[in-house]
């Protein structure tokens, strides 16, 4: 409908742009409209209303490392099923090779997902995908009423 | 360039409203009213919330890093807005058609993974700390399914050009591929074409019906994406209080808001071109019945605009109805249910659908 003499990642280009131009435009119009008025309360670190006590660049649950570390591996794994998955049932190529093509690709494709799958199966059988949970407390109280005695009520 | 307009303008419009929908939806399935005193019914509640929002001082924390902080909102919105540009709106609107369209939507929206990390950790607090990293460990989960089911469809559909795909589930396929031929179910065998009939019976769903389970596995993993509920223990009001974004205000907290709203956008436009045929009519043509023709114009004309740009804005509106709808059901997950949810469930469901979509294609040829 509209014709344009960017090349298509041109377009991809323009959003990018276009949408951090947005941005700044729109966070300098509100520079102007805005007051700025800091004072020291103003700029302490919310705390729901309490004291901030030390910095919060401190340690955080090591989990987060190792599901990044999985996911780094399987977002790879992806990056390599797109090419394949495009070429994988291109009709001519199959019907040239008399099938061969397909079953070949596939095979190939299941033994590479099935090794990733394996190590999946690994970090699981080990635990990693697991989140330590706080451990539920068992009351240890134990009444002298017996249980009995309540039925009366009930 | 004129796609850009309307994408900004469209995502600007439809944020005013997906938050007063939000509202009202949440205040109905709770027996409340919602917003009522500005506007007619509360519709102009959003707006003068805006124009407030525009007026207020905008704050940085003494501690917190400033050359992180300040520009994180605007990584954050940029990379959910930059998916937008490879979308098809009609069958002729579309911002770019560049071949690797999906690719690079996968791609573009990961960034703002970075943008969530530079806001909390540069905000130096707690809240804010938690709130990323529980957040990042959320998104880079779900992209995992996310991705695969992305990969299984374009099994079915052999293109990463999101035009191509939806020119695949619809009657005008002939228009763009001379051999254009669907089959119900995808299987060539059954010898039914459908290729004239359209429709449902057309789309991805029905192509191959593991794109079935494929949709449901995509919509879960979105949700998570745009840090929905039942997954957004990373903004957790009643611990986290706002998570990620606790120490923004102003314009900087609004981009943010603009962004998740956007990416629940993306997300539904993604997933009805994906699995629910885009911007392809519902309705199959039954023998003299074209409804498929009647409710869909020529590709290239003016009909073929106004009717595809309808079928996509309503298929997305109504996906994201159903993402507010879900908010509002089911409780949060528990950190531990989440990642368990998507490695141990989602994850091993989505590789095996990944092999079966692939022996399903050798069914289509």
């Amino acid at each position: 409908m509209i014709e344009s003499n960017l090349s298509e990642f041109g377009v991809l280009l323009i959003f990018i742009l276009g949408a951090l131009l947005f941005a700044v435009v729109g966070l300098l119009a509100s520079r102007f409209i805005r007051p700025n008025r800091p004072n020291f309360e103003k700029l302490t670190t919310y705390e729901s209303g309490e004291d901030t006590v030390g910095s919060a660049w401190g340690q955080f649950n090591l989990r987060f490392y190792i599901v990044a570390l999985i996911f780094i591996l399987f977002e790879v794994e992806i990056i390599y099923l797109f090419p394949w998955a495009l070429v994988f049932g291109d009709e001519a190529l199959v019907r040239g090779t008399d099938w061969q093509w397909a079953w070949f690709a596939m095979t190939e494709m299941f033994i590479f997902i099935g090794v990733l799958a394996l190590g999946l199966a690994y970090a699981w059988r080990k635990g990693y995908l697991d989140w330590v949970r706080p451990p539920q407390k068992v009351a240890s109280f134990k009444s002298k009423i017996p249980a009995e005695a309540y039925k009366k009520y009930l | 360039m004129y796609a850009f307009l309307f994408f900004l303008n469209f995502l600007l419009v439809y944020t005013v409203f997906a938050v007063y929908a939000e509202r009202k939806i949440s205040a109905f399935i709770q027996d409340r009213y919602g917003p009522m005193e500005t506007g007619y019914y509360g519709l102009l509640q959003t707006v003068a919330d805006l124009l407030k929002l525009i007026q207020k001082e905008d704050i940085v924390p003494l501690k917190a890093d400033r050359k992180l902080f300040k520009p994180a909102p605007v990584i954050i919105f940029t990379a959910v807005f930059a998916g937008f540009a490879v979308l098809p709106l009609t069958s002729g609107f579309s911002g770019s058609s560049a071949q690797i369209g999906i690719f690079y939507l996968l791609a573009i929206v990961s960034l703002d993974v970075v943008g969530i990390l530079m806001a909390g950790w540069g905000s130096n607090s707690k809240y804010a700390l938690w709130g990323a990293m529980r957040s990042v460990a959320q998104i880079i989960s779900y992209e995992i399914p996310l991705g695969l089911m992305v990969v299984c469809v374009v099994l079915i559909a052999q293109t990463l050009n999101l035009q191509e795909i939806t020119y695949q589930q619809g009657i005008w396929w002939g228009h763009q591929k001379a051999e254009a031929a669907n089959y119900l179910f995808g299987i060539k065998a059954l010898g039914i074409e459908t290729t004239h009939i359209g429709g449902v019976l057309t789309w991805n769903i029905m192509r191959s019906p593991l794109l079935l389970i494929g949709f449901v596995i995509f919509f879960i993993a979105s949700l998570a994406e745009s840090n929905r509920a039942p997954f957004d223990i990373p903004e957790a009001e009643s611990e986290l209080v706002a998570g990620f974004h606790v120490e923004y205000s102003g314009f900087r907290w609004s981009m943010i808001m603009l962004a998740e709203y956007g990416m629940m956008l993306l997300v539904a436009f993604l997933a009805s071109i994906l699995f629910l045929g885009g911007w392809n009519s519902p309705f199959p043509n039954i023998g003299g019945v074209r409804l498929a023709e009647w409710t869909s114009g020529i590709p290239g004309t003016w009909p073929g605009h106004l009717w595809g740009a309808f079928w996509m804005i309503s298929k997305a509106l109504f996906l994201v109805a159903v993402q507010m709808w879900i908010r509002w059901t089911y409780p949060r997950l528990r950190l531990d249910q989440l990642m368990s949810l998507s490695w141990k469930y989602l994850t091993p469901a989505s590789i095996l659908l990944v092999l079966l979509c692939a022996v399903w294609r050798l069914l289509m040829l």
